[in-house]
This record gives structure tokens, C-alpha cells and sequence, in this order.
């Protein structure tokens, strides 16, 4: 919540900062600057560069905020750790009273406190000395060393001077003090608003954990071999993924048979999603590669089939018919009219079906894998290694977005009349 | 007997719904090697099916289609087509699409690119061999369009509305070029239109064809194509008789079309 509304404050404030700092410039003057009417005019859009580099700025900035990273000079209340104490008073069923002071001290996130002893001091109750990490809470057996035990009908009545009853709570400044069920004392330090590394680590403790594992890898494979192993699964489920759906829909788009034949097959495989069929390829294939290869095939394949078919339906009757007259065979259409009319919706088809298989491996590698991007996260989960979670999840995004722009790259260039006839 | 004979030719198209639709109904004619022939009439009269009967695209229900004494069961290169739009290659280069047809055929580099660079030439887009077509505008990739069925030396070209997209003035000079073109290779051509000057410009036969069923409605016989061969296009348009059978075939059209309209407001 305060997260959202943290985010929300830094949109605005930095719309209304470039706001104020682009009023003094004169904008640059071409021809969209030009037009009186920009609201709903889709095409004047054009994205705020500006904006975009902020945009990416803040979340670095509330991320490195919200977890105490060392690159962000503000952060948002720490958890409480160092040393802490404060006083109980225990009661006894005779109404006997005596106080007695409890040391606290509370380590960082992850690492633990040492252990310590304090002076017992006066009286039917003695000090205690507890060691504890942020964010946790301490369950404090305080009649151990005293006289009044709880076994024999002492409660505790105060902290710090300030009643306290069985579902109460007493703050102490540096974190709250209740009782558990059976009388205990339970402190728990202060938890700030910075998140426990465990759910979101610092950015540089992902950075430095990416150096790590690009350096020794994890789980008994490189880095480079994670990734590359997803990635050899997806190239090679896509293209056999091709070399089957192209052909198969070029078929349908040309004869009524195949057409009829597979329409019902393809139409009923399309809406299921690949992962759906994680499940029976395990069960089929077991969790080697023939089975990832498999799942990937076959999210390869509808998508090509249909692309496939589709760029045939596409081609435009005049021109068949100008081939005709000029005297070709239908083998001459075929290879010189109808497959490059097609490759604009093959390419259409191949950058969808990359995405998909690059999603699908990743969803088939959570499940059983031995390597792979997927299993390094679902790995480094099972131990909270959450740094290596991030990390996977931000290079699956890196590398499906490089993908996508290397598949845009490769289309420019050989179907560049795309969209212009 | 040599050149183009149409005889007898009727269309019907049977609807999925279970009703038909007569395209043409019993349309003869005879054309000699080197004709010109514009057809005119309303939209809907089958002008589009008779081309592409002839272009042997569709079968028809009756009749029979003879070039140079052969009937024509199917499309063949000695039969040339120009569309309005959309029917070049996109993926080749114009000098690509213009020697297409002698590709196909298997000719060797040297003879296409020597076919490819005169053809380029006389439609006047030789600084435009490597282009690609979509870079074009309109009117050349009708040149290119042109250049490309004349590299296969066909008998008879049949052109379907072949300036149908192009702006006014651009249509005037590719009239030109047609004319020229039909001079200078003495092809038999049939070209339709939805113009009635370009009709008269591009004809030394007219045929007005009446619709539902479609049929012929009347014949000319024009001087304007071969005057227009050694003529400026608009001197032409201001020639003796022009003006008056512009006028008269105008009206006819109108009335057609005026019947059209009757009749569906009676169905409404
Ligand atoms: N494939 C077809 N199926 C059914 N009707 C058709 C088909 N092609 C043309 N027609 C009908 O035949 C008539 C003539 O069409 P067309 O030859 O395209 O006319 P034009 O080219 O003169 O405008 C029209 O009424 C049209 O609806
Ligand atoms: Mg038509």
C-alpha cells in the first residue's frame, strides 16, 4: 500500500517537475508539434522519452528504498536492531511484586545475534539477556531464573511501569511487548518498512549475486548453461515446431483435404494453453529433454500452422492469376508467388510463437528440470535464495525481450515490403 | 481462322442460398489479330466475368471461348492480364517482376534482361529497374504492370479496369502509353472501363454491355483510338463527333442505370 502510494507520488511529482523545467525550452518544431488537435489523435502520441527513463529510475529507487540499499541515500524506516531493554513486573498469587529488566539484542536480517549474559540483579525476579534477529519475534521464558513462576500462579502485569493485560500490548519505542497464551512475554523489535531480504533483496545484493553465479555457477551448471539450455529447448521446439506447421498449413491453404482433415485438430489445440499439457508430457516423456522439446513443439506448431495457412488465404487472387497468364506452373507459383507472399504472417507467426516458447520453457523448467533458467529460480526458491529469483526472472525478461527484438530485426529485413501492398 | 472468337457465352452463378445470377447471357464476339476493343457498361454487367472467361479463369456455362483456331480451356501465356492493382510481386524488384514471365519460361539472363531493359524503357521507368515495386507510385506500378505482360509476348491482352486507380491526371498519360504500346506492338487488346471517354479513347471497337442479364447492348466502330495514336489525347477529345457520341452513349448508361434502380426500388 504505502509502496503504490510512494509510486504514485513520484509520477506525479515528476510530471509536474518536467513540466515545469520543458516550460522554459521551446519545443522542437516538426510537424506533430504542429497540430492543434493531439487529444485522440492517436498517431501525435508519441512516447516521453523523458518519462521512460524516469519511469525505469523509480523503480530503482523505491526498490533500493524499501530494502536499505547502500545505492540510495534516502530509505524508509529500517527495522530496529541493536540493543534494547526494558522492565516487567511479575505478580505472584499472594500479590507478591517484583521488576526485573529484560536485555535485548536484536542482529540485522539474516545474521545472528550473539548470545549474552547479564547480572541477575535483586529480588524474587532476575534480569534476562535475549538475542534475536530483526524481524522475528522472541518468545521470553522470563521465570526460568526467577523465584515467581508462572507454574506456580505469577503473571506479569506490567512493562515498564504500564499495565498489561493477557490480549494487550505495551510499546516500549523500540518494539512491542504482548504475552502469549501461557504468560510468556513475546517482544517483538520495531519491523520499519523496509522489506525482509528474504522477500525483496537489495539491488546490489542481486548484482553482486549475479557476478557470483556468473562466476561459479548453480546447481552444478554454469550460468551460461542455464540459459543456454533454455534457450537451445526453445530454438529447437520452435524450428521442428516450423519445419511441421509451415508445411502442414500451406497444405491446408491449398487442399481441401488437409484442410478438412486437420481444421478440427488445429482448432481444438489451439486455445489450449502448453502449459496445460506440462502434466501429460511428463507423464508421456518423463522430465528429459524428449519432453520439454515436445511441449515446445508443439506450442511451436499450431502457431505456425495457422500462420502458415493464413499467409496462403492471404494471397491476393490477382496475382495467382497475373502468374497464370504469364505463363508459370504451380510449382513456379508455388515457390515464386505463394511462400514469399506468405512470410510476412510466417514472421507475424514465428515472433508469437518464440514468445510463447520462450514462456512455455521457462513454466516446463519450474516443474522438473535438472537445468535451466527456470529451474535456477524454482531451485533458489526452495532454499529463499531470493536474490537468485530476481535475478532469473529479470535475465528470462532480458533475454524473451532480445528475442523479440532480434525476430523484428530479422523481419525488417527479409519481408521489408510487409504491410505495403 | 485467326485472332479472338467468342461465341454464344453464358455465365450463371448458382448461389449457395439457391438462387442464380446471370452474368452473361448468349455475348458473341469476333476480334482480328491487332484489334482494339474498350467494354463499357454499369458496374455489374459481367464485364469482369467476360475477362476472366477469356483469361480462362472460369469455365462458362455455355458457349466457347477460340484463339487462333484453339479453343481456350484455361489460362495460358498467350493470353496477358493487367489488373487494376495489387497483382505485382512485391517481392521482387521491377526488373524482377518484368521478366517474370520469361523466367518461368526458363530463358537465359542475358535475352530476359535485354527484353526487360527495352520494355523498361518504353513504359519509362529504365532509372527504375531495382527498385522495388511498393517504393513506386500508382501509375508506375501500372507501367511496371504493362512492361511485365509484354515481356511474354502474348496474342491478345485483356486489361480489367487497368487505370481504374489512378488519378485523373496520371490516367491521361497512361492512356497515352496504352495507345502507344498497342501501336507499336500491334497486340489485340481488350481493355474495360467504367470511363466513357477513356471507352472512346481506348476503342477502336466500343461494346456496351447492358446488365441483368448481362449481354452486349451495342456496338461502335471508333476513329478516336487511331487518331489519338499521332495526336495529343485532348485535341482528340475535342475531334470531330467525340463530343456527340460521348453524350449519346452517357445517356444510355444512365438509362440503364436508372432501370437498375427502378427495379430494386420495386423489390424494396
Ligand atoms: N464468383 C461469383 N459468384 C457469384 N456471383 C458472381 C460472381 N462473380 C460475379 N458475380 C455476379 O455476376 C455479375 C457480374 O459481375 P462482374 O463481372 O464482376 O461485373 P462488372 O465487372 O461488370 O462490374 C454481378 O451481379 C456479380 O454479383
Ligand atoms: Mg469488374
Amino acid at each position: 500500500m504505502t509502496v503504490l502510494l510512494f509510486y504514485l507520488a513520484l509520477f506525479i511529482g515528476a510530471f509536474v517537475l518536467v513540466k515545469v523545467i520543458r516550460g522554459g525550452m521551446t519545443s522542437q518544431k516538426d510537424f506533430t508539434s504542429l497540430k492543434t488537435v493531439t487529444f485522440g489523435d492517436e498517431s501525435a502520441v508519441r512516447p516521453d522519452r523523458a518519462a521512460s527513463i524516469i519511469s525505469v529510475v523509480v523503480i530503482f529507487v523505491i526498490w533500493g528504498a524499501f530494502t536499505g540499499s547502500k545505492l540510495i541515500p534516502i530509505h524508509v524506516p529500517a527495522p530496529f536492531t541493536g540493543e534494547t531493554q526494558f522492565t516487567y513486573t511479575v505478580e505472584a498469587e499472594d500479590g507478591q511484586r517484583d521488576d526485573a529488566t529484560i536485555f535485548v539484542r536484536v542482529a540485522p536480517f539474516g545474521e545472528k545475534a550473539e548470545k549474552f549474559e547479564v547480572e541477575p540483579g535483586e529480588g524474587l525476579a532476575s534480569n534476562d539477556a535475549v538475542a534475536m534477529t530483526a524481524s522475528r519475534s522472541a518468545t521470553i521464558l522470563f521465570d526460568k531464573n526467577d523465584e515467581l513462576k508462572r507454574k506456580s500462579g505469577a503473571r506479569v502485569v506490567a512493562i515498564n511501569g504500564q499495565e498489561i493485560s493477557a490480549d494487550g500490548s505495551v510499546d516500549t519505542g523500540d518494539g512491542s511487548v504482548s504475552l502469549s497464551g501461557k504468560g510468556a512475554i513475546l517482544f517483538t523489535p520495531s519491523l520499519g518498512m523496509q522489506m525482509n531480504p528474504i522477500w525483496l533483496p537489495a539491488p546490489e545484493k542481486v548484482v553482486e549475486r549475479f557476478f557470483e553465479i556468473a562466476d561459479e555457477g548453480y546447481q552444478n551448471f554454469t550460468l551460461w548453461e542455464h540459459l543456454g539450455w533454455s534457450l537451445i529447448r526453445v530454438v529447437v521446439g520452435f524450428v521442428l515446431g516450423s519445419i511441421v506447421g509451415i508445411p502442414l498449413g500451406y497444405a491446408m491453404g491449398l487442399s481441401g483435404w488437409f484442410r478438412g482433415w486437420f481444421d478440427p485438430i488445429v482448432e481444438f489445440m489451439r486455445p489450449v494453453p502448453p502449459l496445460a499439457l506440462i502434466p501429460l508430457v511428463i507423464i508421456w516423456f518423463g522430465i528429459w529433454e524428449t519432453g520439454k522439446i515436445f511441449l515446445l513443439f508443439l506450442a511451436a506448431l499450431w502457431i505456425m500452422t495457422i500462420a502458415a495457412r493464413a499467409g496462403v488465404s492471404g494471397v491476393n487472387i490477382s496475382k495467382i492469376h497475373a502468374a497464370y497468364s504469364l505463363g508459370a506452373s504451380k510449382a513456379q507459383i508455388m515457390r515464386h508467388v505463394i511462400v514469399p507472399n506468405s512470410l510476412p504472417e510466417i514472421f507475424t507467426g514465428a515472433r508469437v510463437a518464440m514468445g510463447v516458447c520462450w514462456g512455455t520453457v521457462v513454466a516446463a523448467e519450474l516443474v522438473a528440470a535438472q537445468k535451466g533458467a527456470g529451474m535456477m529460480i524454482i531451485a533458489a526458491s526452495k532454499f529463499q535464495l531470493t536474490d537468485i529469483v530476481i535475478m532469473g526472472i529479470v535475465l528470462i525478461g532480458i533475454i524473451g525481450y532480445g528475442i523479440d527484438i532480434l525476430m523484428r530485426k530479422a523481419e525488417n529485413w527479409l519481408v521489408p515490403w510487409k504491410g505495403r501492398s | 481462322m485467326s485472332g479472338l472468337d467468342i461465341n454464344g457465352l453464358s455465365m450463371r452463378f448458382d448461389l449457395p442460398n439457391g438462387s442464380s445470377v446471370q452474368a452473361l447471357k448468349d455475348v458473341s464476339i469476333s476480334l482480328k489479330p491487332g484489334e482494339l476493343m474498350s467494354v463499357l457498361g454499369p458496374s455489374g454487367c459481367g464485364k469482369t466475368t467476360l475477362l476472366n472467361i477469356v483469361a480462362g479463369f472460369l469455365a462458362p456455362t455455355e458457349g466457347k471461348i477460340e484463339l487462333n483456331g484453339h479453343l481456350v480451356t484455361g489460362p495460358d501465356a498467350e493470353r496477358g492480364m493487367v489488373f487494376q492493382k495489387g497483382a505485382l510481386f512485391e517481392w521482387m524488384s521491377v526488373r524482377e517482376n518484368v521478366d517474370f514471365g520469361p523466367r518461368m519460361k526458363g530463358m537465359p539472363k542475358a535475352e530476359r534482361d535485354k527484353i526487360a531493359d527495352h520494355l523498361l524503357e518504353v513504359v519509362g521507368l529504365q532509372d527504375f529497374k531495382e527498385k522495388a515495386v511498393y517504393e513506386l507510385s500508382g501509375g508506375m506500378q501500372q507501367r511496371v504492370a504493362l512492361a511485365r505482360c509484354l515481356a511474354n509476348e502474348p496474342d491478345i491482352i485483356l486489361m480489367d479496369e487497368p487505370l481504374g486507380a489512378l488519378d485523373a491526371l496520371t490516367r491521361e498519360k497512361m492512356q497515352g502509353l496504352v495507345l502507344k504500346l498497342w501501336k507499336e506492338t500491334g497486340k489485340t487488346i481488350i481493355l474495360i472501363t467504367h470511363s466513357v471517354e477513356e471507352a472512346l479513347l481506348l476503342g477502336e471497337r466500343l461494346l456496351v454491355m447492358a446488365p441483368r442479364p448481362g449481354r452486349i447492348h451495342k456496338e461502335y466502330r471508333l476513329p478516336f483510338a487511331e487518331r489519338g495514336v499521332n495526336a495529343d489525347l485532348r485535341d482528340v477529345k475535342k475531334s470531330e463527333g467525340f463530343a456527340e457520341t460521348r453524350d449519346e452513349i452517357l445517356s444510355m448508361i444512365w438509362e440503364m442505370e436508372e432501370e437498375i434502380m427502378g427495379r430494386t426500388e420495386e423489390v424494396a
